[in-house]
């Protein structure tokens, strides 16, 4: 049946797989998907860099995975399959921030366990990598993956910059800054998510107009 | 009939396949996470320690080596060796020139959001504790999380009075109270705006304080007897 949908349709080129995620389909600004780790590990630059990445290589390696395994996964099994293969990949990564850094691994805490579900990697799995080729999943994951790795910096560089007066630590504002507290509680990860936002729509509604 | 046959046995031959794609998955999987596992806990293990030597240094200062003590059922402290793992341990710090510093005790309790560990250090000739540090914390950020930041708080740990009366129990149970109002030596002044979180320190530091200080004072003649670390366990860390 997938076969028949994508030769059917125009194939997208391997580009336009890549960017997708970046941009068009932002899994967070667009999709709004993830929501539980983008509000709550979002309150530094750092910590949302980490988050994203981990995600991000999560999300490579269960597509690769559920790609070349897709035509052996019965359909019956297959959601049970992509969360374990996804949960395994989200282990590999907890031991190897553990193995990065003592710190990262406290402020990320129990998020990084989180990633299992996380409905973007489940949905990269179900909606793309079980229906294309190998070559084409790891594209899309990693456009996926950057885009949310983009989108959890813009709201972490503002939450932390308002929240702390710094961008990675480097203070940013001078030392009389009032910091703005409610920026890095969990509040401060909704208002600055709203705005951001508000933001690209603005900017996507004014391209189709014009 | 024939039919019927049909159905069964593609129905068979189909939970066999599910069955077969479950299991080499679960296999696969349980592969990779093993190797992870084992890949990366020598460099997990290096990290925790070094970060628990670091802490040690800090609330002892001066300290360049350390030493992990026990507790045996008597009441007596004992060298640890690598491997072992007792309920409660000391660490002992010591001075370039070999002379201890004091001892470092890692505490517990409940805190706002979760458990607080800490560690702080005592020092037996004095009787004071000189020097603390949170451990592990998930203190709101901001605002109980000053535990970890606010100078002011940490300076309280510089010499918080824990003597001891002659039959060995704490004088003066160590206890946090309003900012700025501290008046004895073995109050803690708390924080506005951390004040369960600052309370909560207090707490763990007077409980622990009651039960570990007097039995580290009570060994600390024959620690210092045969003291001179004959093996400093900085050197598996570097």
């Amino acid at each position: 049946m997938s076969k028949d949908n994508t030769s059917s349709k125009q194939e997208p080129s391997n580009t336009d797989e890549f960017i997708k995620g970046i941009w068009r389909d932002n899994p967070v600004f667009v999709q709004v998907l993830g929501m539980c780790p983008v509000l709550a590990v979002s309150n530094t630059a750092e910590n949302a860099l980490a988050m994203g990445l981990a995600t991000a290589f999560v999300l490579l390696m269960s597509n690769i995975l559920v790609s070349l395994l897709r035509n052996f996964i019965p359909k019956q099994v297959r959601i049970a399959s992509y969360i374990l293969i996804i949960a395994t990949f989200v282990t590999v990564t907890d031991y190897a921030i553990q193995a990065i850094s003592v710190e990262l691994y406290k402020s990320l805490g129990a998020f990084i366990s989180l990633i299992v579900v996380n409905c973007l990697i489940l949905s990269r799995a179900e909606a793309f990598a079980s229906k294309n080729t190998v070559g084409k999943s790891m594209l899309d994951a990693l456009g996926m993956g950057l885009g949310f790795t983009f989108a959890l910096f813009c709201l972490g560089a503002v939450r932390e910059l308002l929240g702390n007066g710094s961008i990675f630590q480097f203070a940013i504002f001078p030392a009389n800054f009032q910091n703005w507290i409610v920026m890095i509680l969990p509040a401060g990860g909704f208002f600055t998510l709203a705005a951001w936002l508000l933001i690209i729509n603005l900017i996507q509604t004014r391209k189709i107009k014009s | 009939m024939s039919k019927a046959t049909k159905i069964e046995k593609q129905e068979s031959s189909s939970s066999i396949k599910m069955l077969k794609a479950m299991l080499v998955i679960g296999i696969l999987s349980a592969l990779l996470i093993v190797s992870a596992y084992q890949l990366t806990l020598p460099r997990v293990q290096q990290l925790k320690a070094e970060a628990l030597e670091k802490a040690i240094f800090k609330v002892l200062p001066g300290t360049i080596s350390t030493q992990a003590f026990g507790i045996n059922a008597d009441g007596e402290l004992t060298k640890l060796e690598n491997g072992d793992k007792p309920e409660s341990t000391y660490y002992a710090g010591y001075n370039k020139n070999e002379k201890l510093v004091g001892y470092a005790v890692d505490a517990a309790g409940q805190g706002y959001a979760d458990i607080i560990r800490v560690l702080y250090g005592y020092d037996p000739k004095e009787q004071i504790l000189i020097g603390f540090q949170v451990l592990e914390s998930k203190e709101t950020p901001g605002l109980g999380d000053k535990i970890e930041k606010d100078q002011r708080f940490l300076d309280n740990f510089k010499a918080l009075d824990v003597s001891l009366t002659n039959d060995r129990k704490i004088k003066n149970k160590v206890i946090t109270v309003k900012q700025g109002e501290k008046q004895n030596p073995w109050e803690i002044d708390g924080i506005t705006g951390a004040t369960i979180s600052s309370r909560a320190i207090g707490k763990i530091i007077g409980i622990s304080t009651a039960k570990d200080v007097p039995i580290l004072f009570n060994n600390h003649k024959k620690i210092m007897d045969d003291s001179k670390p004959n093996e400093k366990q900085t050197e598996n860390n570097e």
